[in-house]
């Protein structure tokens, strides 16, 4: 728009409509202001730290730490390999929460450029979501570290499920990313309901118990006629769990103790993966619909502020 | 781009604020605040203009009437109310210091972040990257944080970046005012240089001189709407009596006030104080002085301006053999204007006290008294001349 020579802008009183395919081009032409973002972010958040991106690592370090002590010593659930379980999930959950917390500040802490300069307001809550895929990258090391150390086995046809499980959480984590940035202009309250609905939602989400308890407990369950682990499938962060677990944890049941224990949910890979397709397709409608919001909301970002 | 078309068209923009006593940004503030707290604002009402690609636009106007509001709309922060803003080409604006600056980040990578904002790659900008260091004379301090920089070393960085962007628009919000003299001028050369590019140039200023230095064509506004546009001499005058109703302070001062004007006064013939007077009649200039020290050999001197700015009377002490050698406490100097031989018109005085060699200036009070000359006699002209007619039978 107003970056582009010979181009003409009209800037009317007319909401704005979104035009998803020239506001990507737009996007498009902004990314260096997205990759500056990002790169300032980073940096803001290590340059005065003394071990800076180390942080980053420690935190899954230390949630394994406590769940390992927590669910191993104290509640004697054994899951064979347990942090290679918890990372496999843990790591996808960081994105999103990391994400979206930030996402819902992101025009709010950057008032001063809203107020005073012209670029999409898009990239703010997608540079929440690019310095989380930083860290996403980091942390990962901590879960090949242990993969490396146990010698866990990888199976290749797990595999496949890894990408289409990135592409439906990065979907999702867009969709929302936008939607509470775009609220949180208005209503400031939306960042306070946000981390109680976040803190809600990690316990409804298979992340620290073995998702095949969830489903052999709650497929015994009807609620109106429907059986309650269809219910809980609803949960699109769990559908997404199910991926990352089942590609880089994979054993499905082990023998625990002399008996056989069901730890990831009893599905075939395709089946998985045609529900991560549908999870994806959803979020693309999702997302639609909080960009759309978002776009006719950005418009008056700057007085709002 | 096409010569006939518009550079910047703004058709029929209003913009309408909401101005909260208290802004609700929570639900529950929302929810119990009733709808009266909140009041409506109309920053601009129903502004239309267009600007030509290549002219150099000024827009003046005193606080709050919303120039910046308008500028802000062009530069694509805000949404019109109603109406519409078309605009040409690539915009680089400079809205306010450090606008688009991370103080967190060094001065390099606030070149970087700055060139995205207008629209460069990293490729385009690695290409302008020394020539913008260069221009603003900071090459010492570039891996250096933003935060410790001082507001001229701001402004310098951030004109710099804005300049070598090659923006078909440029728009400055008083910006300008912080940087020391020596970089203004530098600033000036390279907005004169971009005049001769043909680019189109818009700045939100207070400084009237600059407007008529350098603008081909000025708006004013005033309450939202547009006031006066043309000329800058025009409308800088309209600019100033709008701003002598308003704000008696406003007038431009200069001087070292070792001889210091107190007060001044416009006097009638009848001894009253005078905004209109009729051609022909006297008026009378009362300076009153005070000086804490002995200034040697002050002359006073005032000069009228009609309302194209033309100068067309001036006379001091010295020139009527008045002197005021060692000056000091206070003193009150009146000047007679026997008959004015002026037209209908508004005039504005300027009264100054310097040494005699005008080398010292001690106190100069630019265009801040009016005064009106209304219609008495038929008259029109450049100058008024008493005439009498008589009828003889031949």
């Amino acid at each position: 728009m107003a970056a582009a020579d010979s181009n003409v802008t009209v800037r009317s009183s007319e909401p704005p409509k979104l035009h998803w395919r020239s506001r990507l081009r737009d996007l498009r032409r902004f990314r260096e202001v997205l990759l500056n973002i990002v790169r300032k972010e980073l940096k803001v958040k290590y340059t005065s730290s003394v071990f800076g991106a180390v942080w980053s690592m420690i935190n899954p370090l230390v949630f394994l730490g406590v769940f390992t002590l927590v669910f191993t010593v104290v509640l004697h659930n054994k899951v064979p390999h347990f942090p290679v379980y918890l990372l496999s999930g843990l790591l996808a959950w960081n994105l999103y929460s990391t994400s979206t917390t930030s996402a819902v500040r992101s025009v709010i802490d950057n008032a001063n450029l809203v107020k005073k300069v012209y670029f999409p307001r898009e990239v703010l809550p997608l540079a929440s979501i690019g310095s989380a895929l930083v860290d996403f990258a980091l942390q990962s090391t901590v879960l090949i570290l242990f993969m490396v150390a146990f010698r866990y086995p990888i199976h290749p046809e797990n595999l496949v499920l890894l990408p289409i499980a990135i592409v439906a959480l990065l979907l999702f984590t867009c969709a929302m990313s936008l939607l509470v940035a775009a609220i949180n202009v208005h209503y400031r309250d939306t960042q306070h309901l946000l981390a109680l609905l976040l803190l809600v939602w990690f316990w409804f989400t298979p992340v620290v118990y073995p998702s095949g308890y969830v489903q052999q407990a709650a497929s015994k369950h009807l609620i109106f006629g429907v059986n309650l682990w269809h219910i809980y499938l609803l949960n699109p962060l769990a559908d997404i769990m199910y991926g990352f677990q089942r590609a880089l944890y994979g054993t499905v049941s082990a023998v625990v103790g002399g008996t056989p224990k069901q730890i990831l949910i009893d599905e075939s890979v395709a089946w998985i993966f045609v529900l991560l397709v549908g999870v994806s397709i959803g979020s693309i409608g999702f997302l639609y619909l909080t960009w759309r919001l978002f776009f006719r909301m950005s418009g008056d970002f700057a007085e709002e502020l | 781009m096409s010569s006939f078309l518009t550079s910047v068209e703004i058709r029929n923009v209003s913009k309408k604020f909401r101005l909260y006593k208290e802004k609700p940004s929570s639900l529950k503030a929302r929810l119990i605040s009733s709808r009266a707290r909140a009041e409506d604002f109309w920053a601009l009402r129903d502004v239309s203009f267009d600007i030509e690609p290549g002219q150099s636009v000024g827009l003046i106007g005193p606080n709050g009437s919303g120039k910046t509001t308008l500028l802000k709309m062009i530069a694509g922060i805000l949404r019109p109310t109603a109406g519409s803003v078309v605009t040409r080409g690539r915009i680089a604006a400079l809205l306010e210091l450090g606008a688009g600056f991370h103080p967190e980040l060094t001065g390099r990578e606030n070149v970087y972040l700055n060139a995205a904002f207008l629209g460069l790659s990293r490729k385009e900008t690695d290409a302008v990257y020394d020539d913008i260091v260069d221009f603003a004379e900071l090459p010492d301090f570039m891996d250096n944080q933003v935060k410790f920089y001082s507001s001229g070393m701001l402004v310098r960085l951030g004109f710099a970046v804005a300049v070598h962007v090659d923006p078909a628009i440029l728009l400055v919000d008083e910006v300008l005012a912080v940087g020391d003299e020596a970089f203004q001028r530098k600033c000036l050369d390279r907005v004169r240089l971009f005049q001769r590019d043909g680019r189109t140039i818009i700045f939100v200023t207070h400084a009237v001189d600059l407007v008529r230095q350098i603008c081909d064509r000025a708006v004013m506004l005033h309450h939202g709407v547009i006031h006066s546009e043309g000329a800058p001499d025009h409308v800088v005058r309209d600019f100033r009596l709008v701003m002598l109703q308003h704000d008696l302070d406003y007038a431009t001062e200069e001087g070292t006030k070792e001889v210091e004007i107190v007060s001044a006064e416009l006097v009638g013939g009848d001894g009253a104080s005078a905004s209109v007077i009729h051609p022909g009649e006297e008026l009378t200039i009362v300076v009153d002085l005070r000086s804490s020290a002995p200034v040697e050999d002050p002359v006073v001197s005032f000069a009228l301006h009609d309302q194209d700015n033309r100068f067309v009377f001036g006379s001091n002490t010295s020139e009527h053999g008045v002197d005021l050698h060692g000056l000091e406490g206070k003193r009150r100097v009146r000047f007679h204007l026997r008959s004015l031989p002026f037209v209908s018109g508004k005039y504005w005085v300027t009264l100054g006290v310097h040494s005699r060699d005008s080398s010292r200036v001690y106190h100069v009070q630019e265009q801040r008294y009016m005064f009106e000359v209304g219609v008495g006699e038929a008259t029109t002209g450049q100058v008024f001349i008493p005439v009498d007619v008589d009828v003889e039978e031949l």
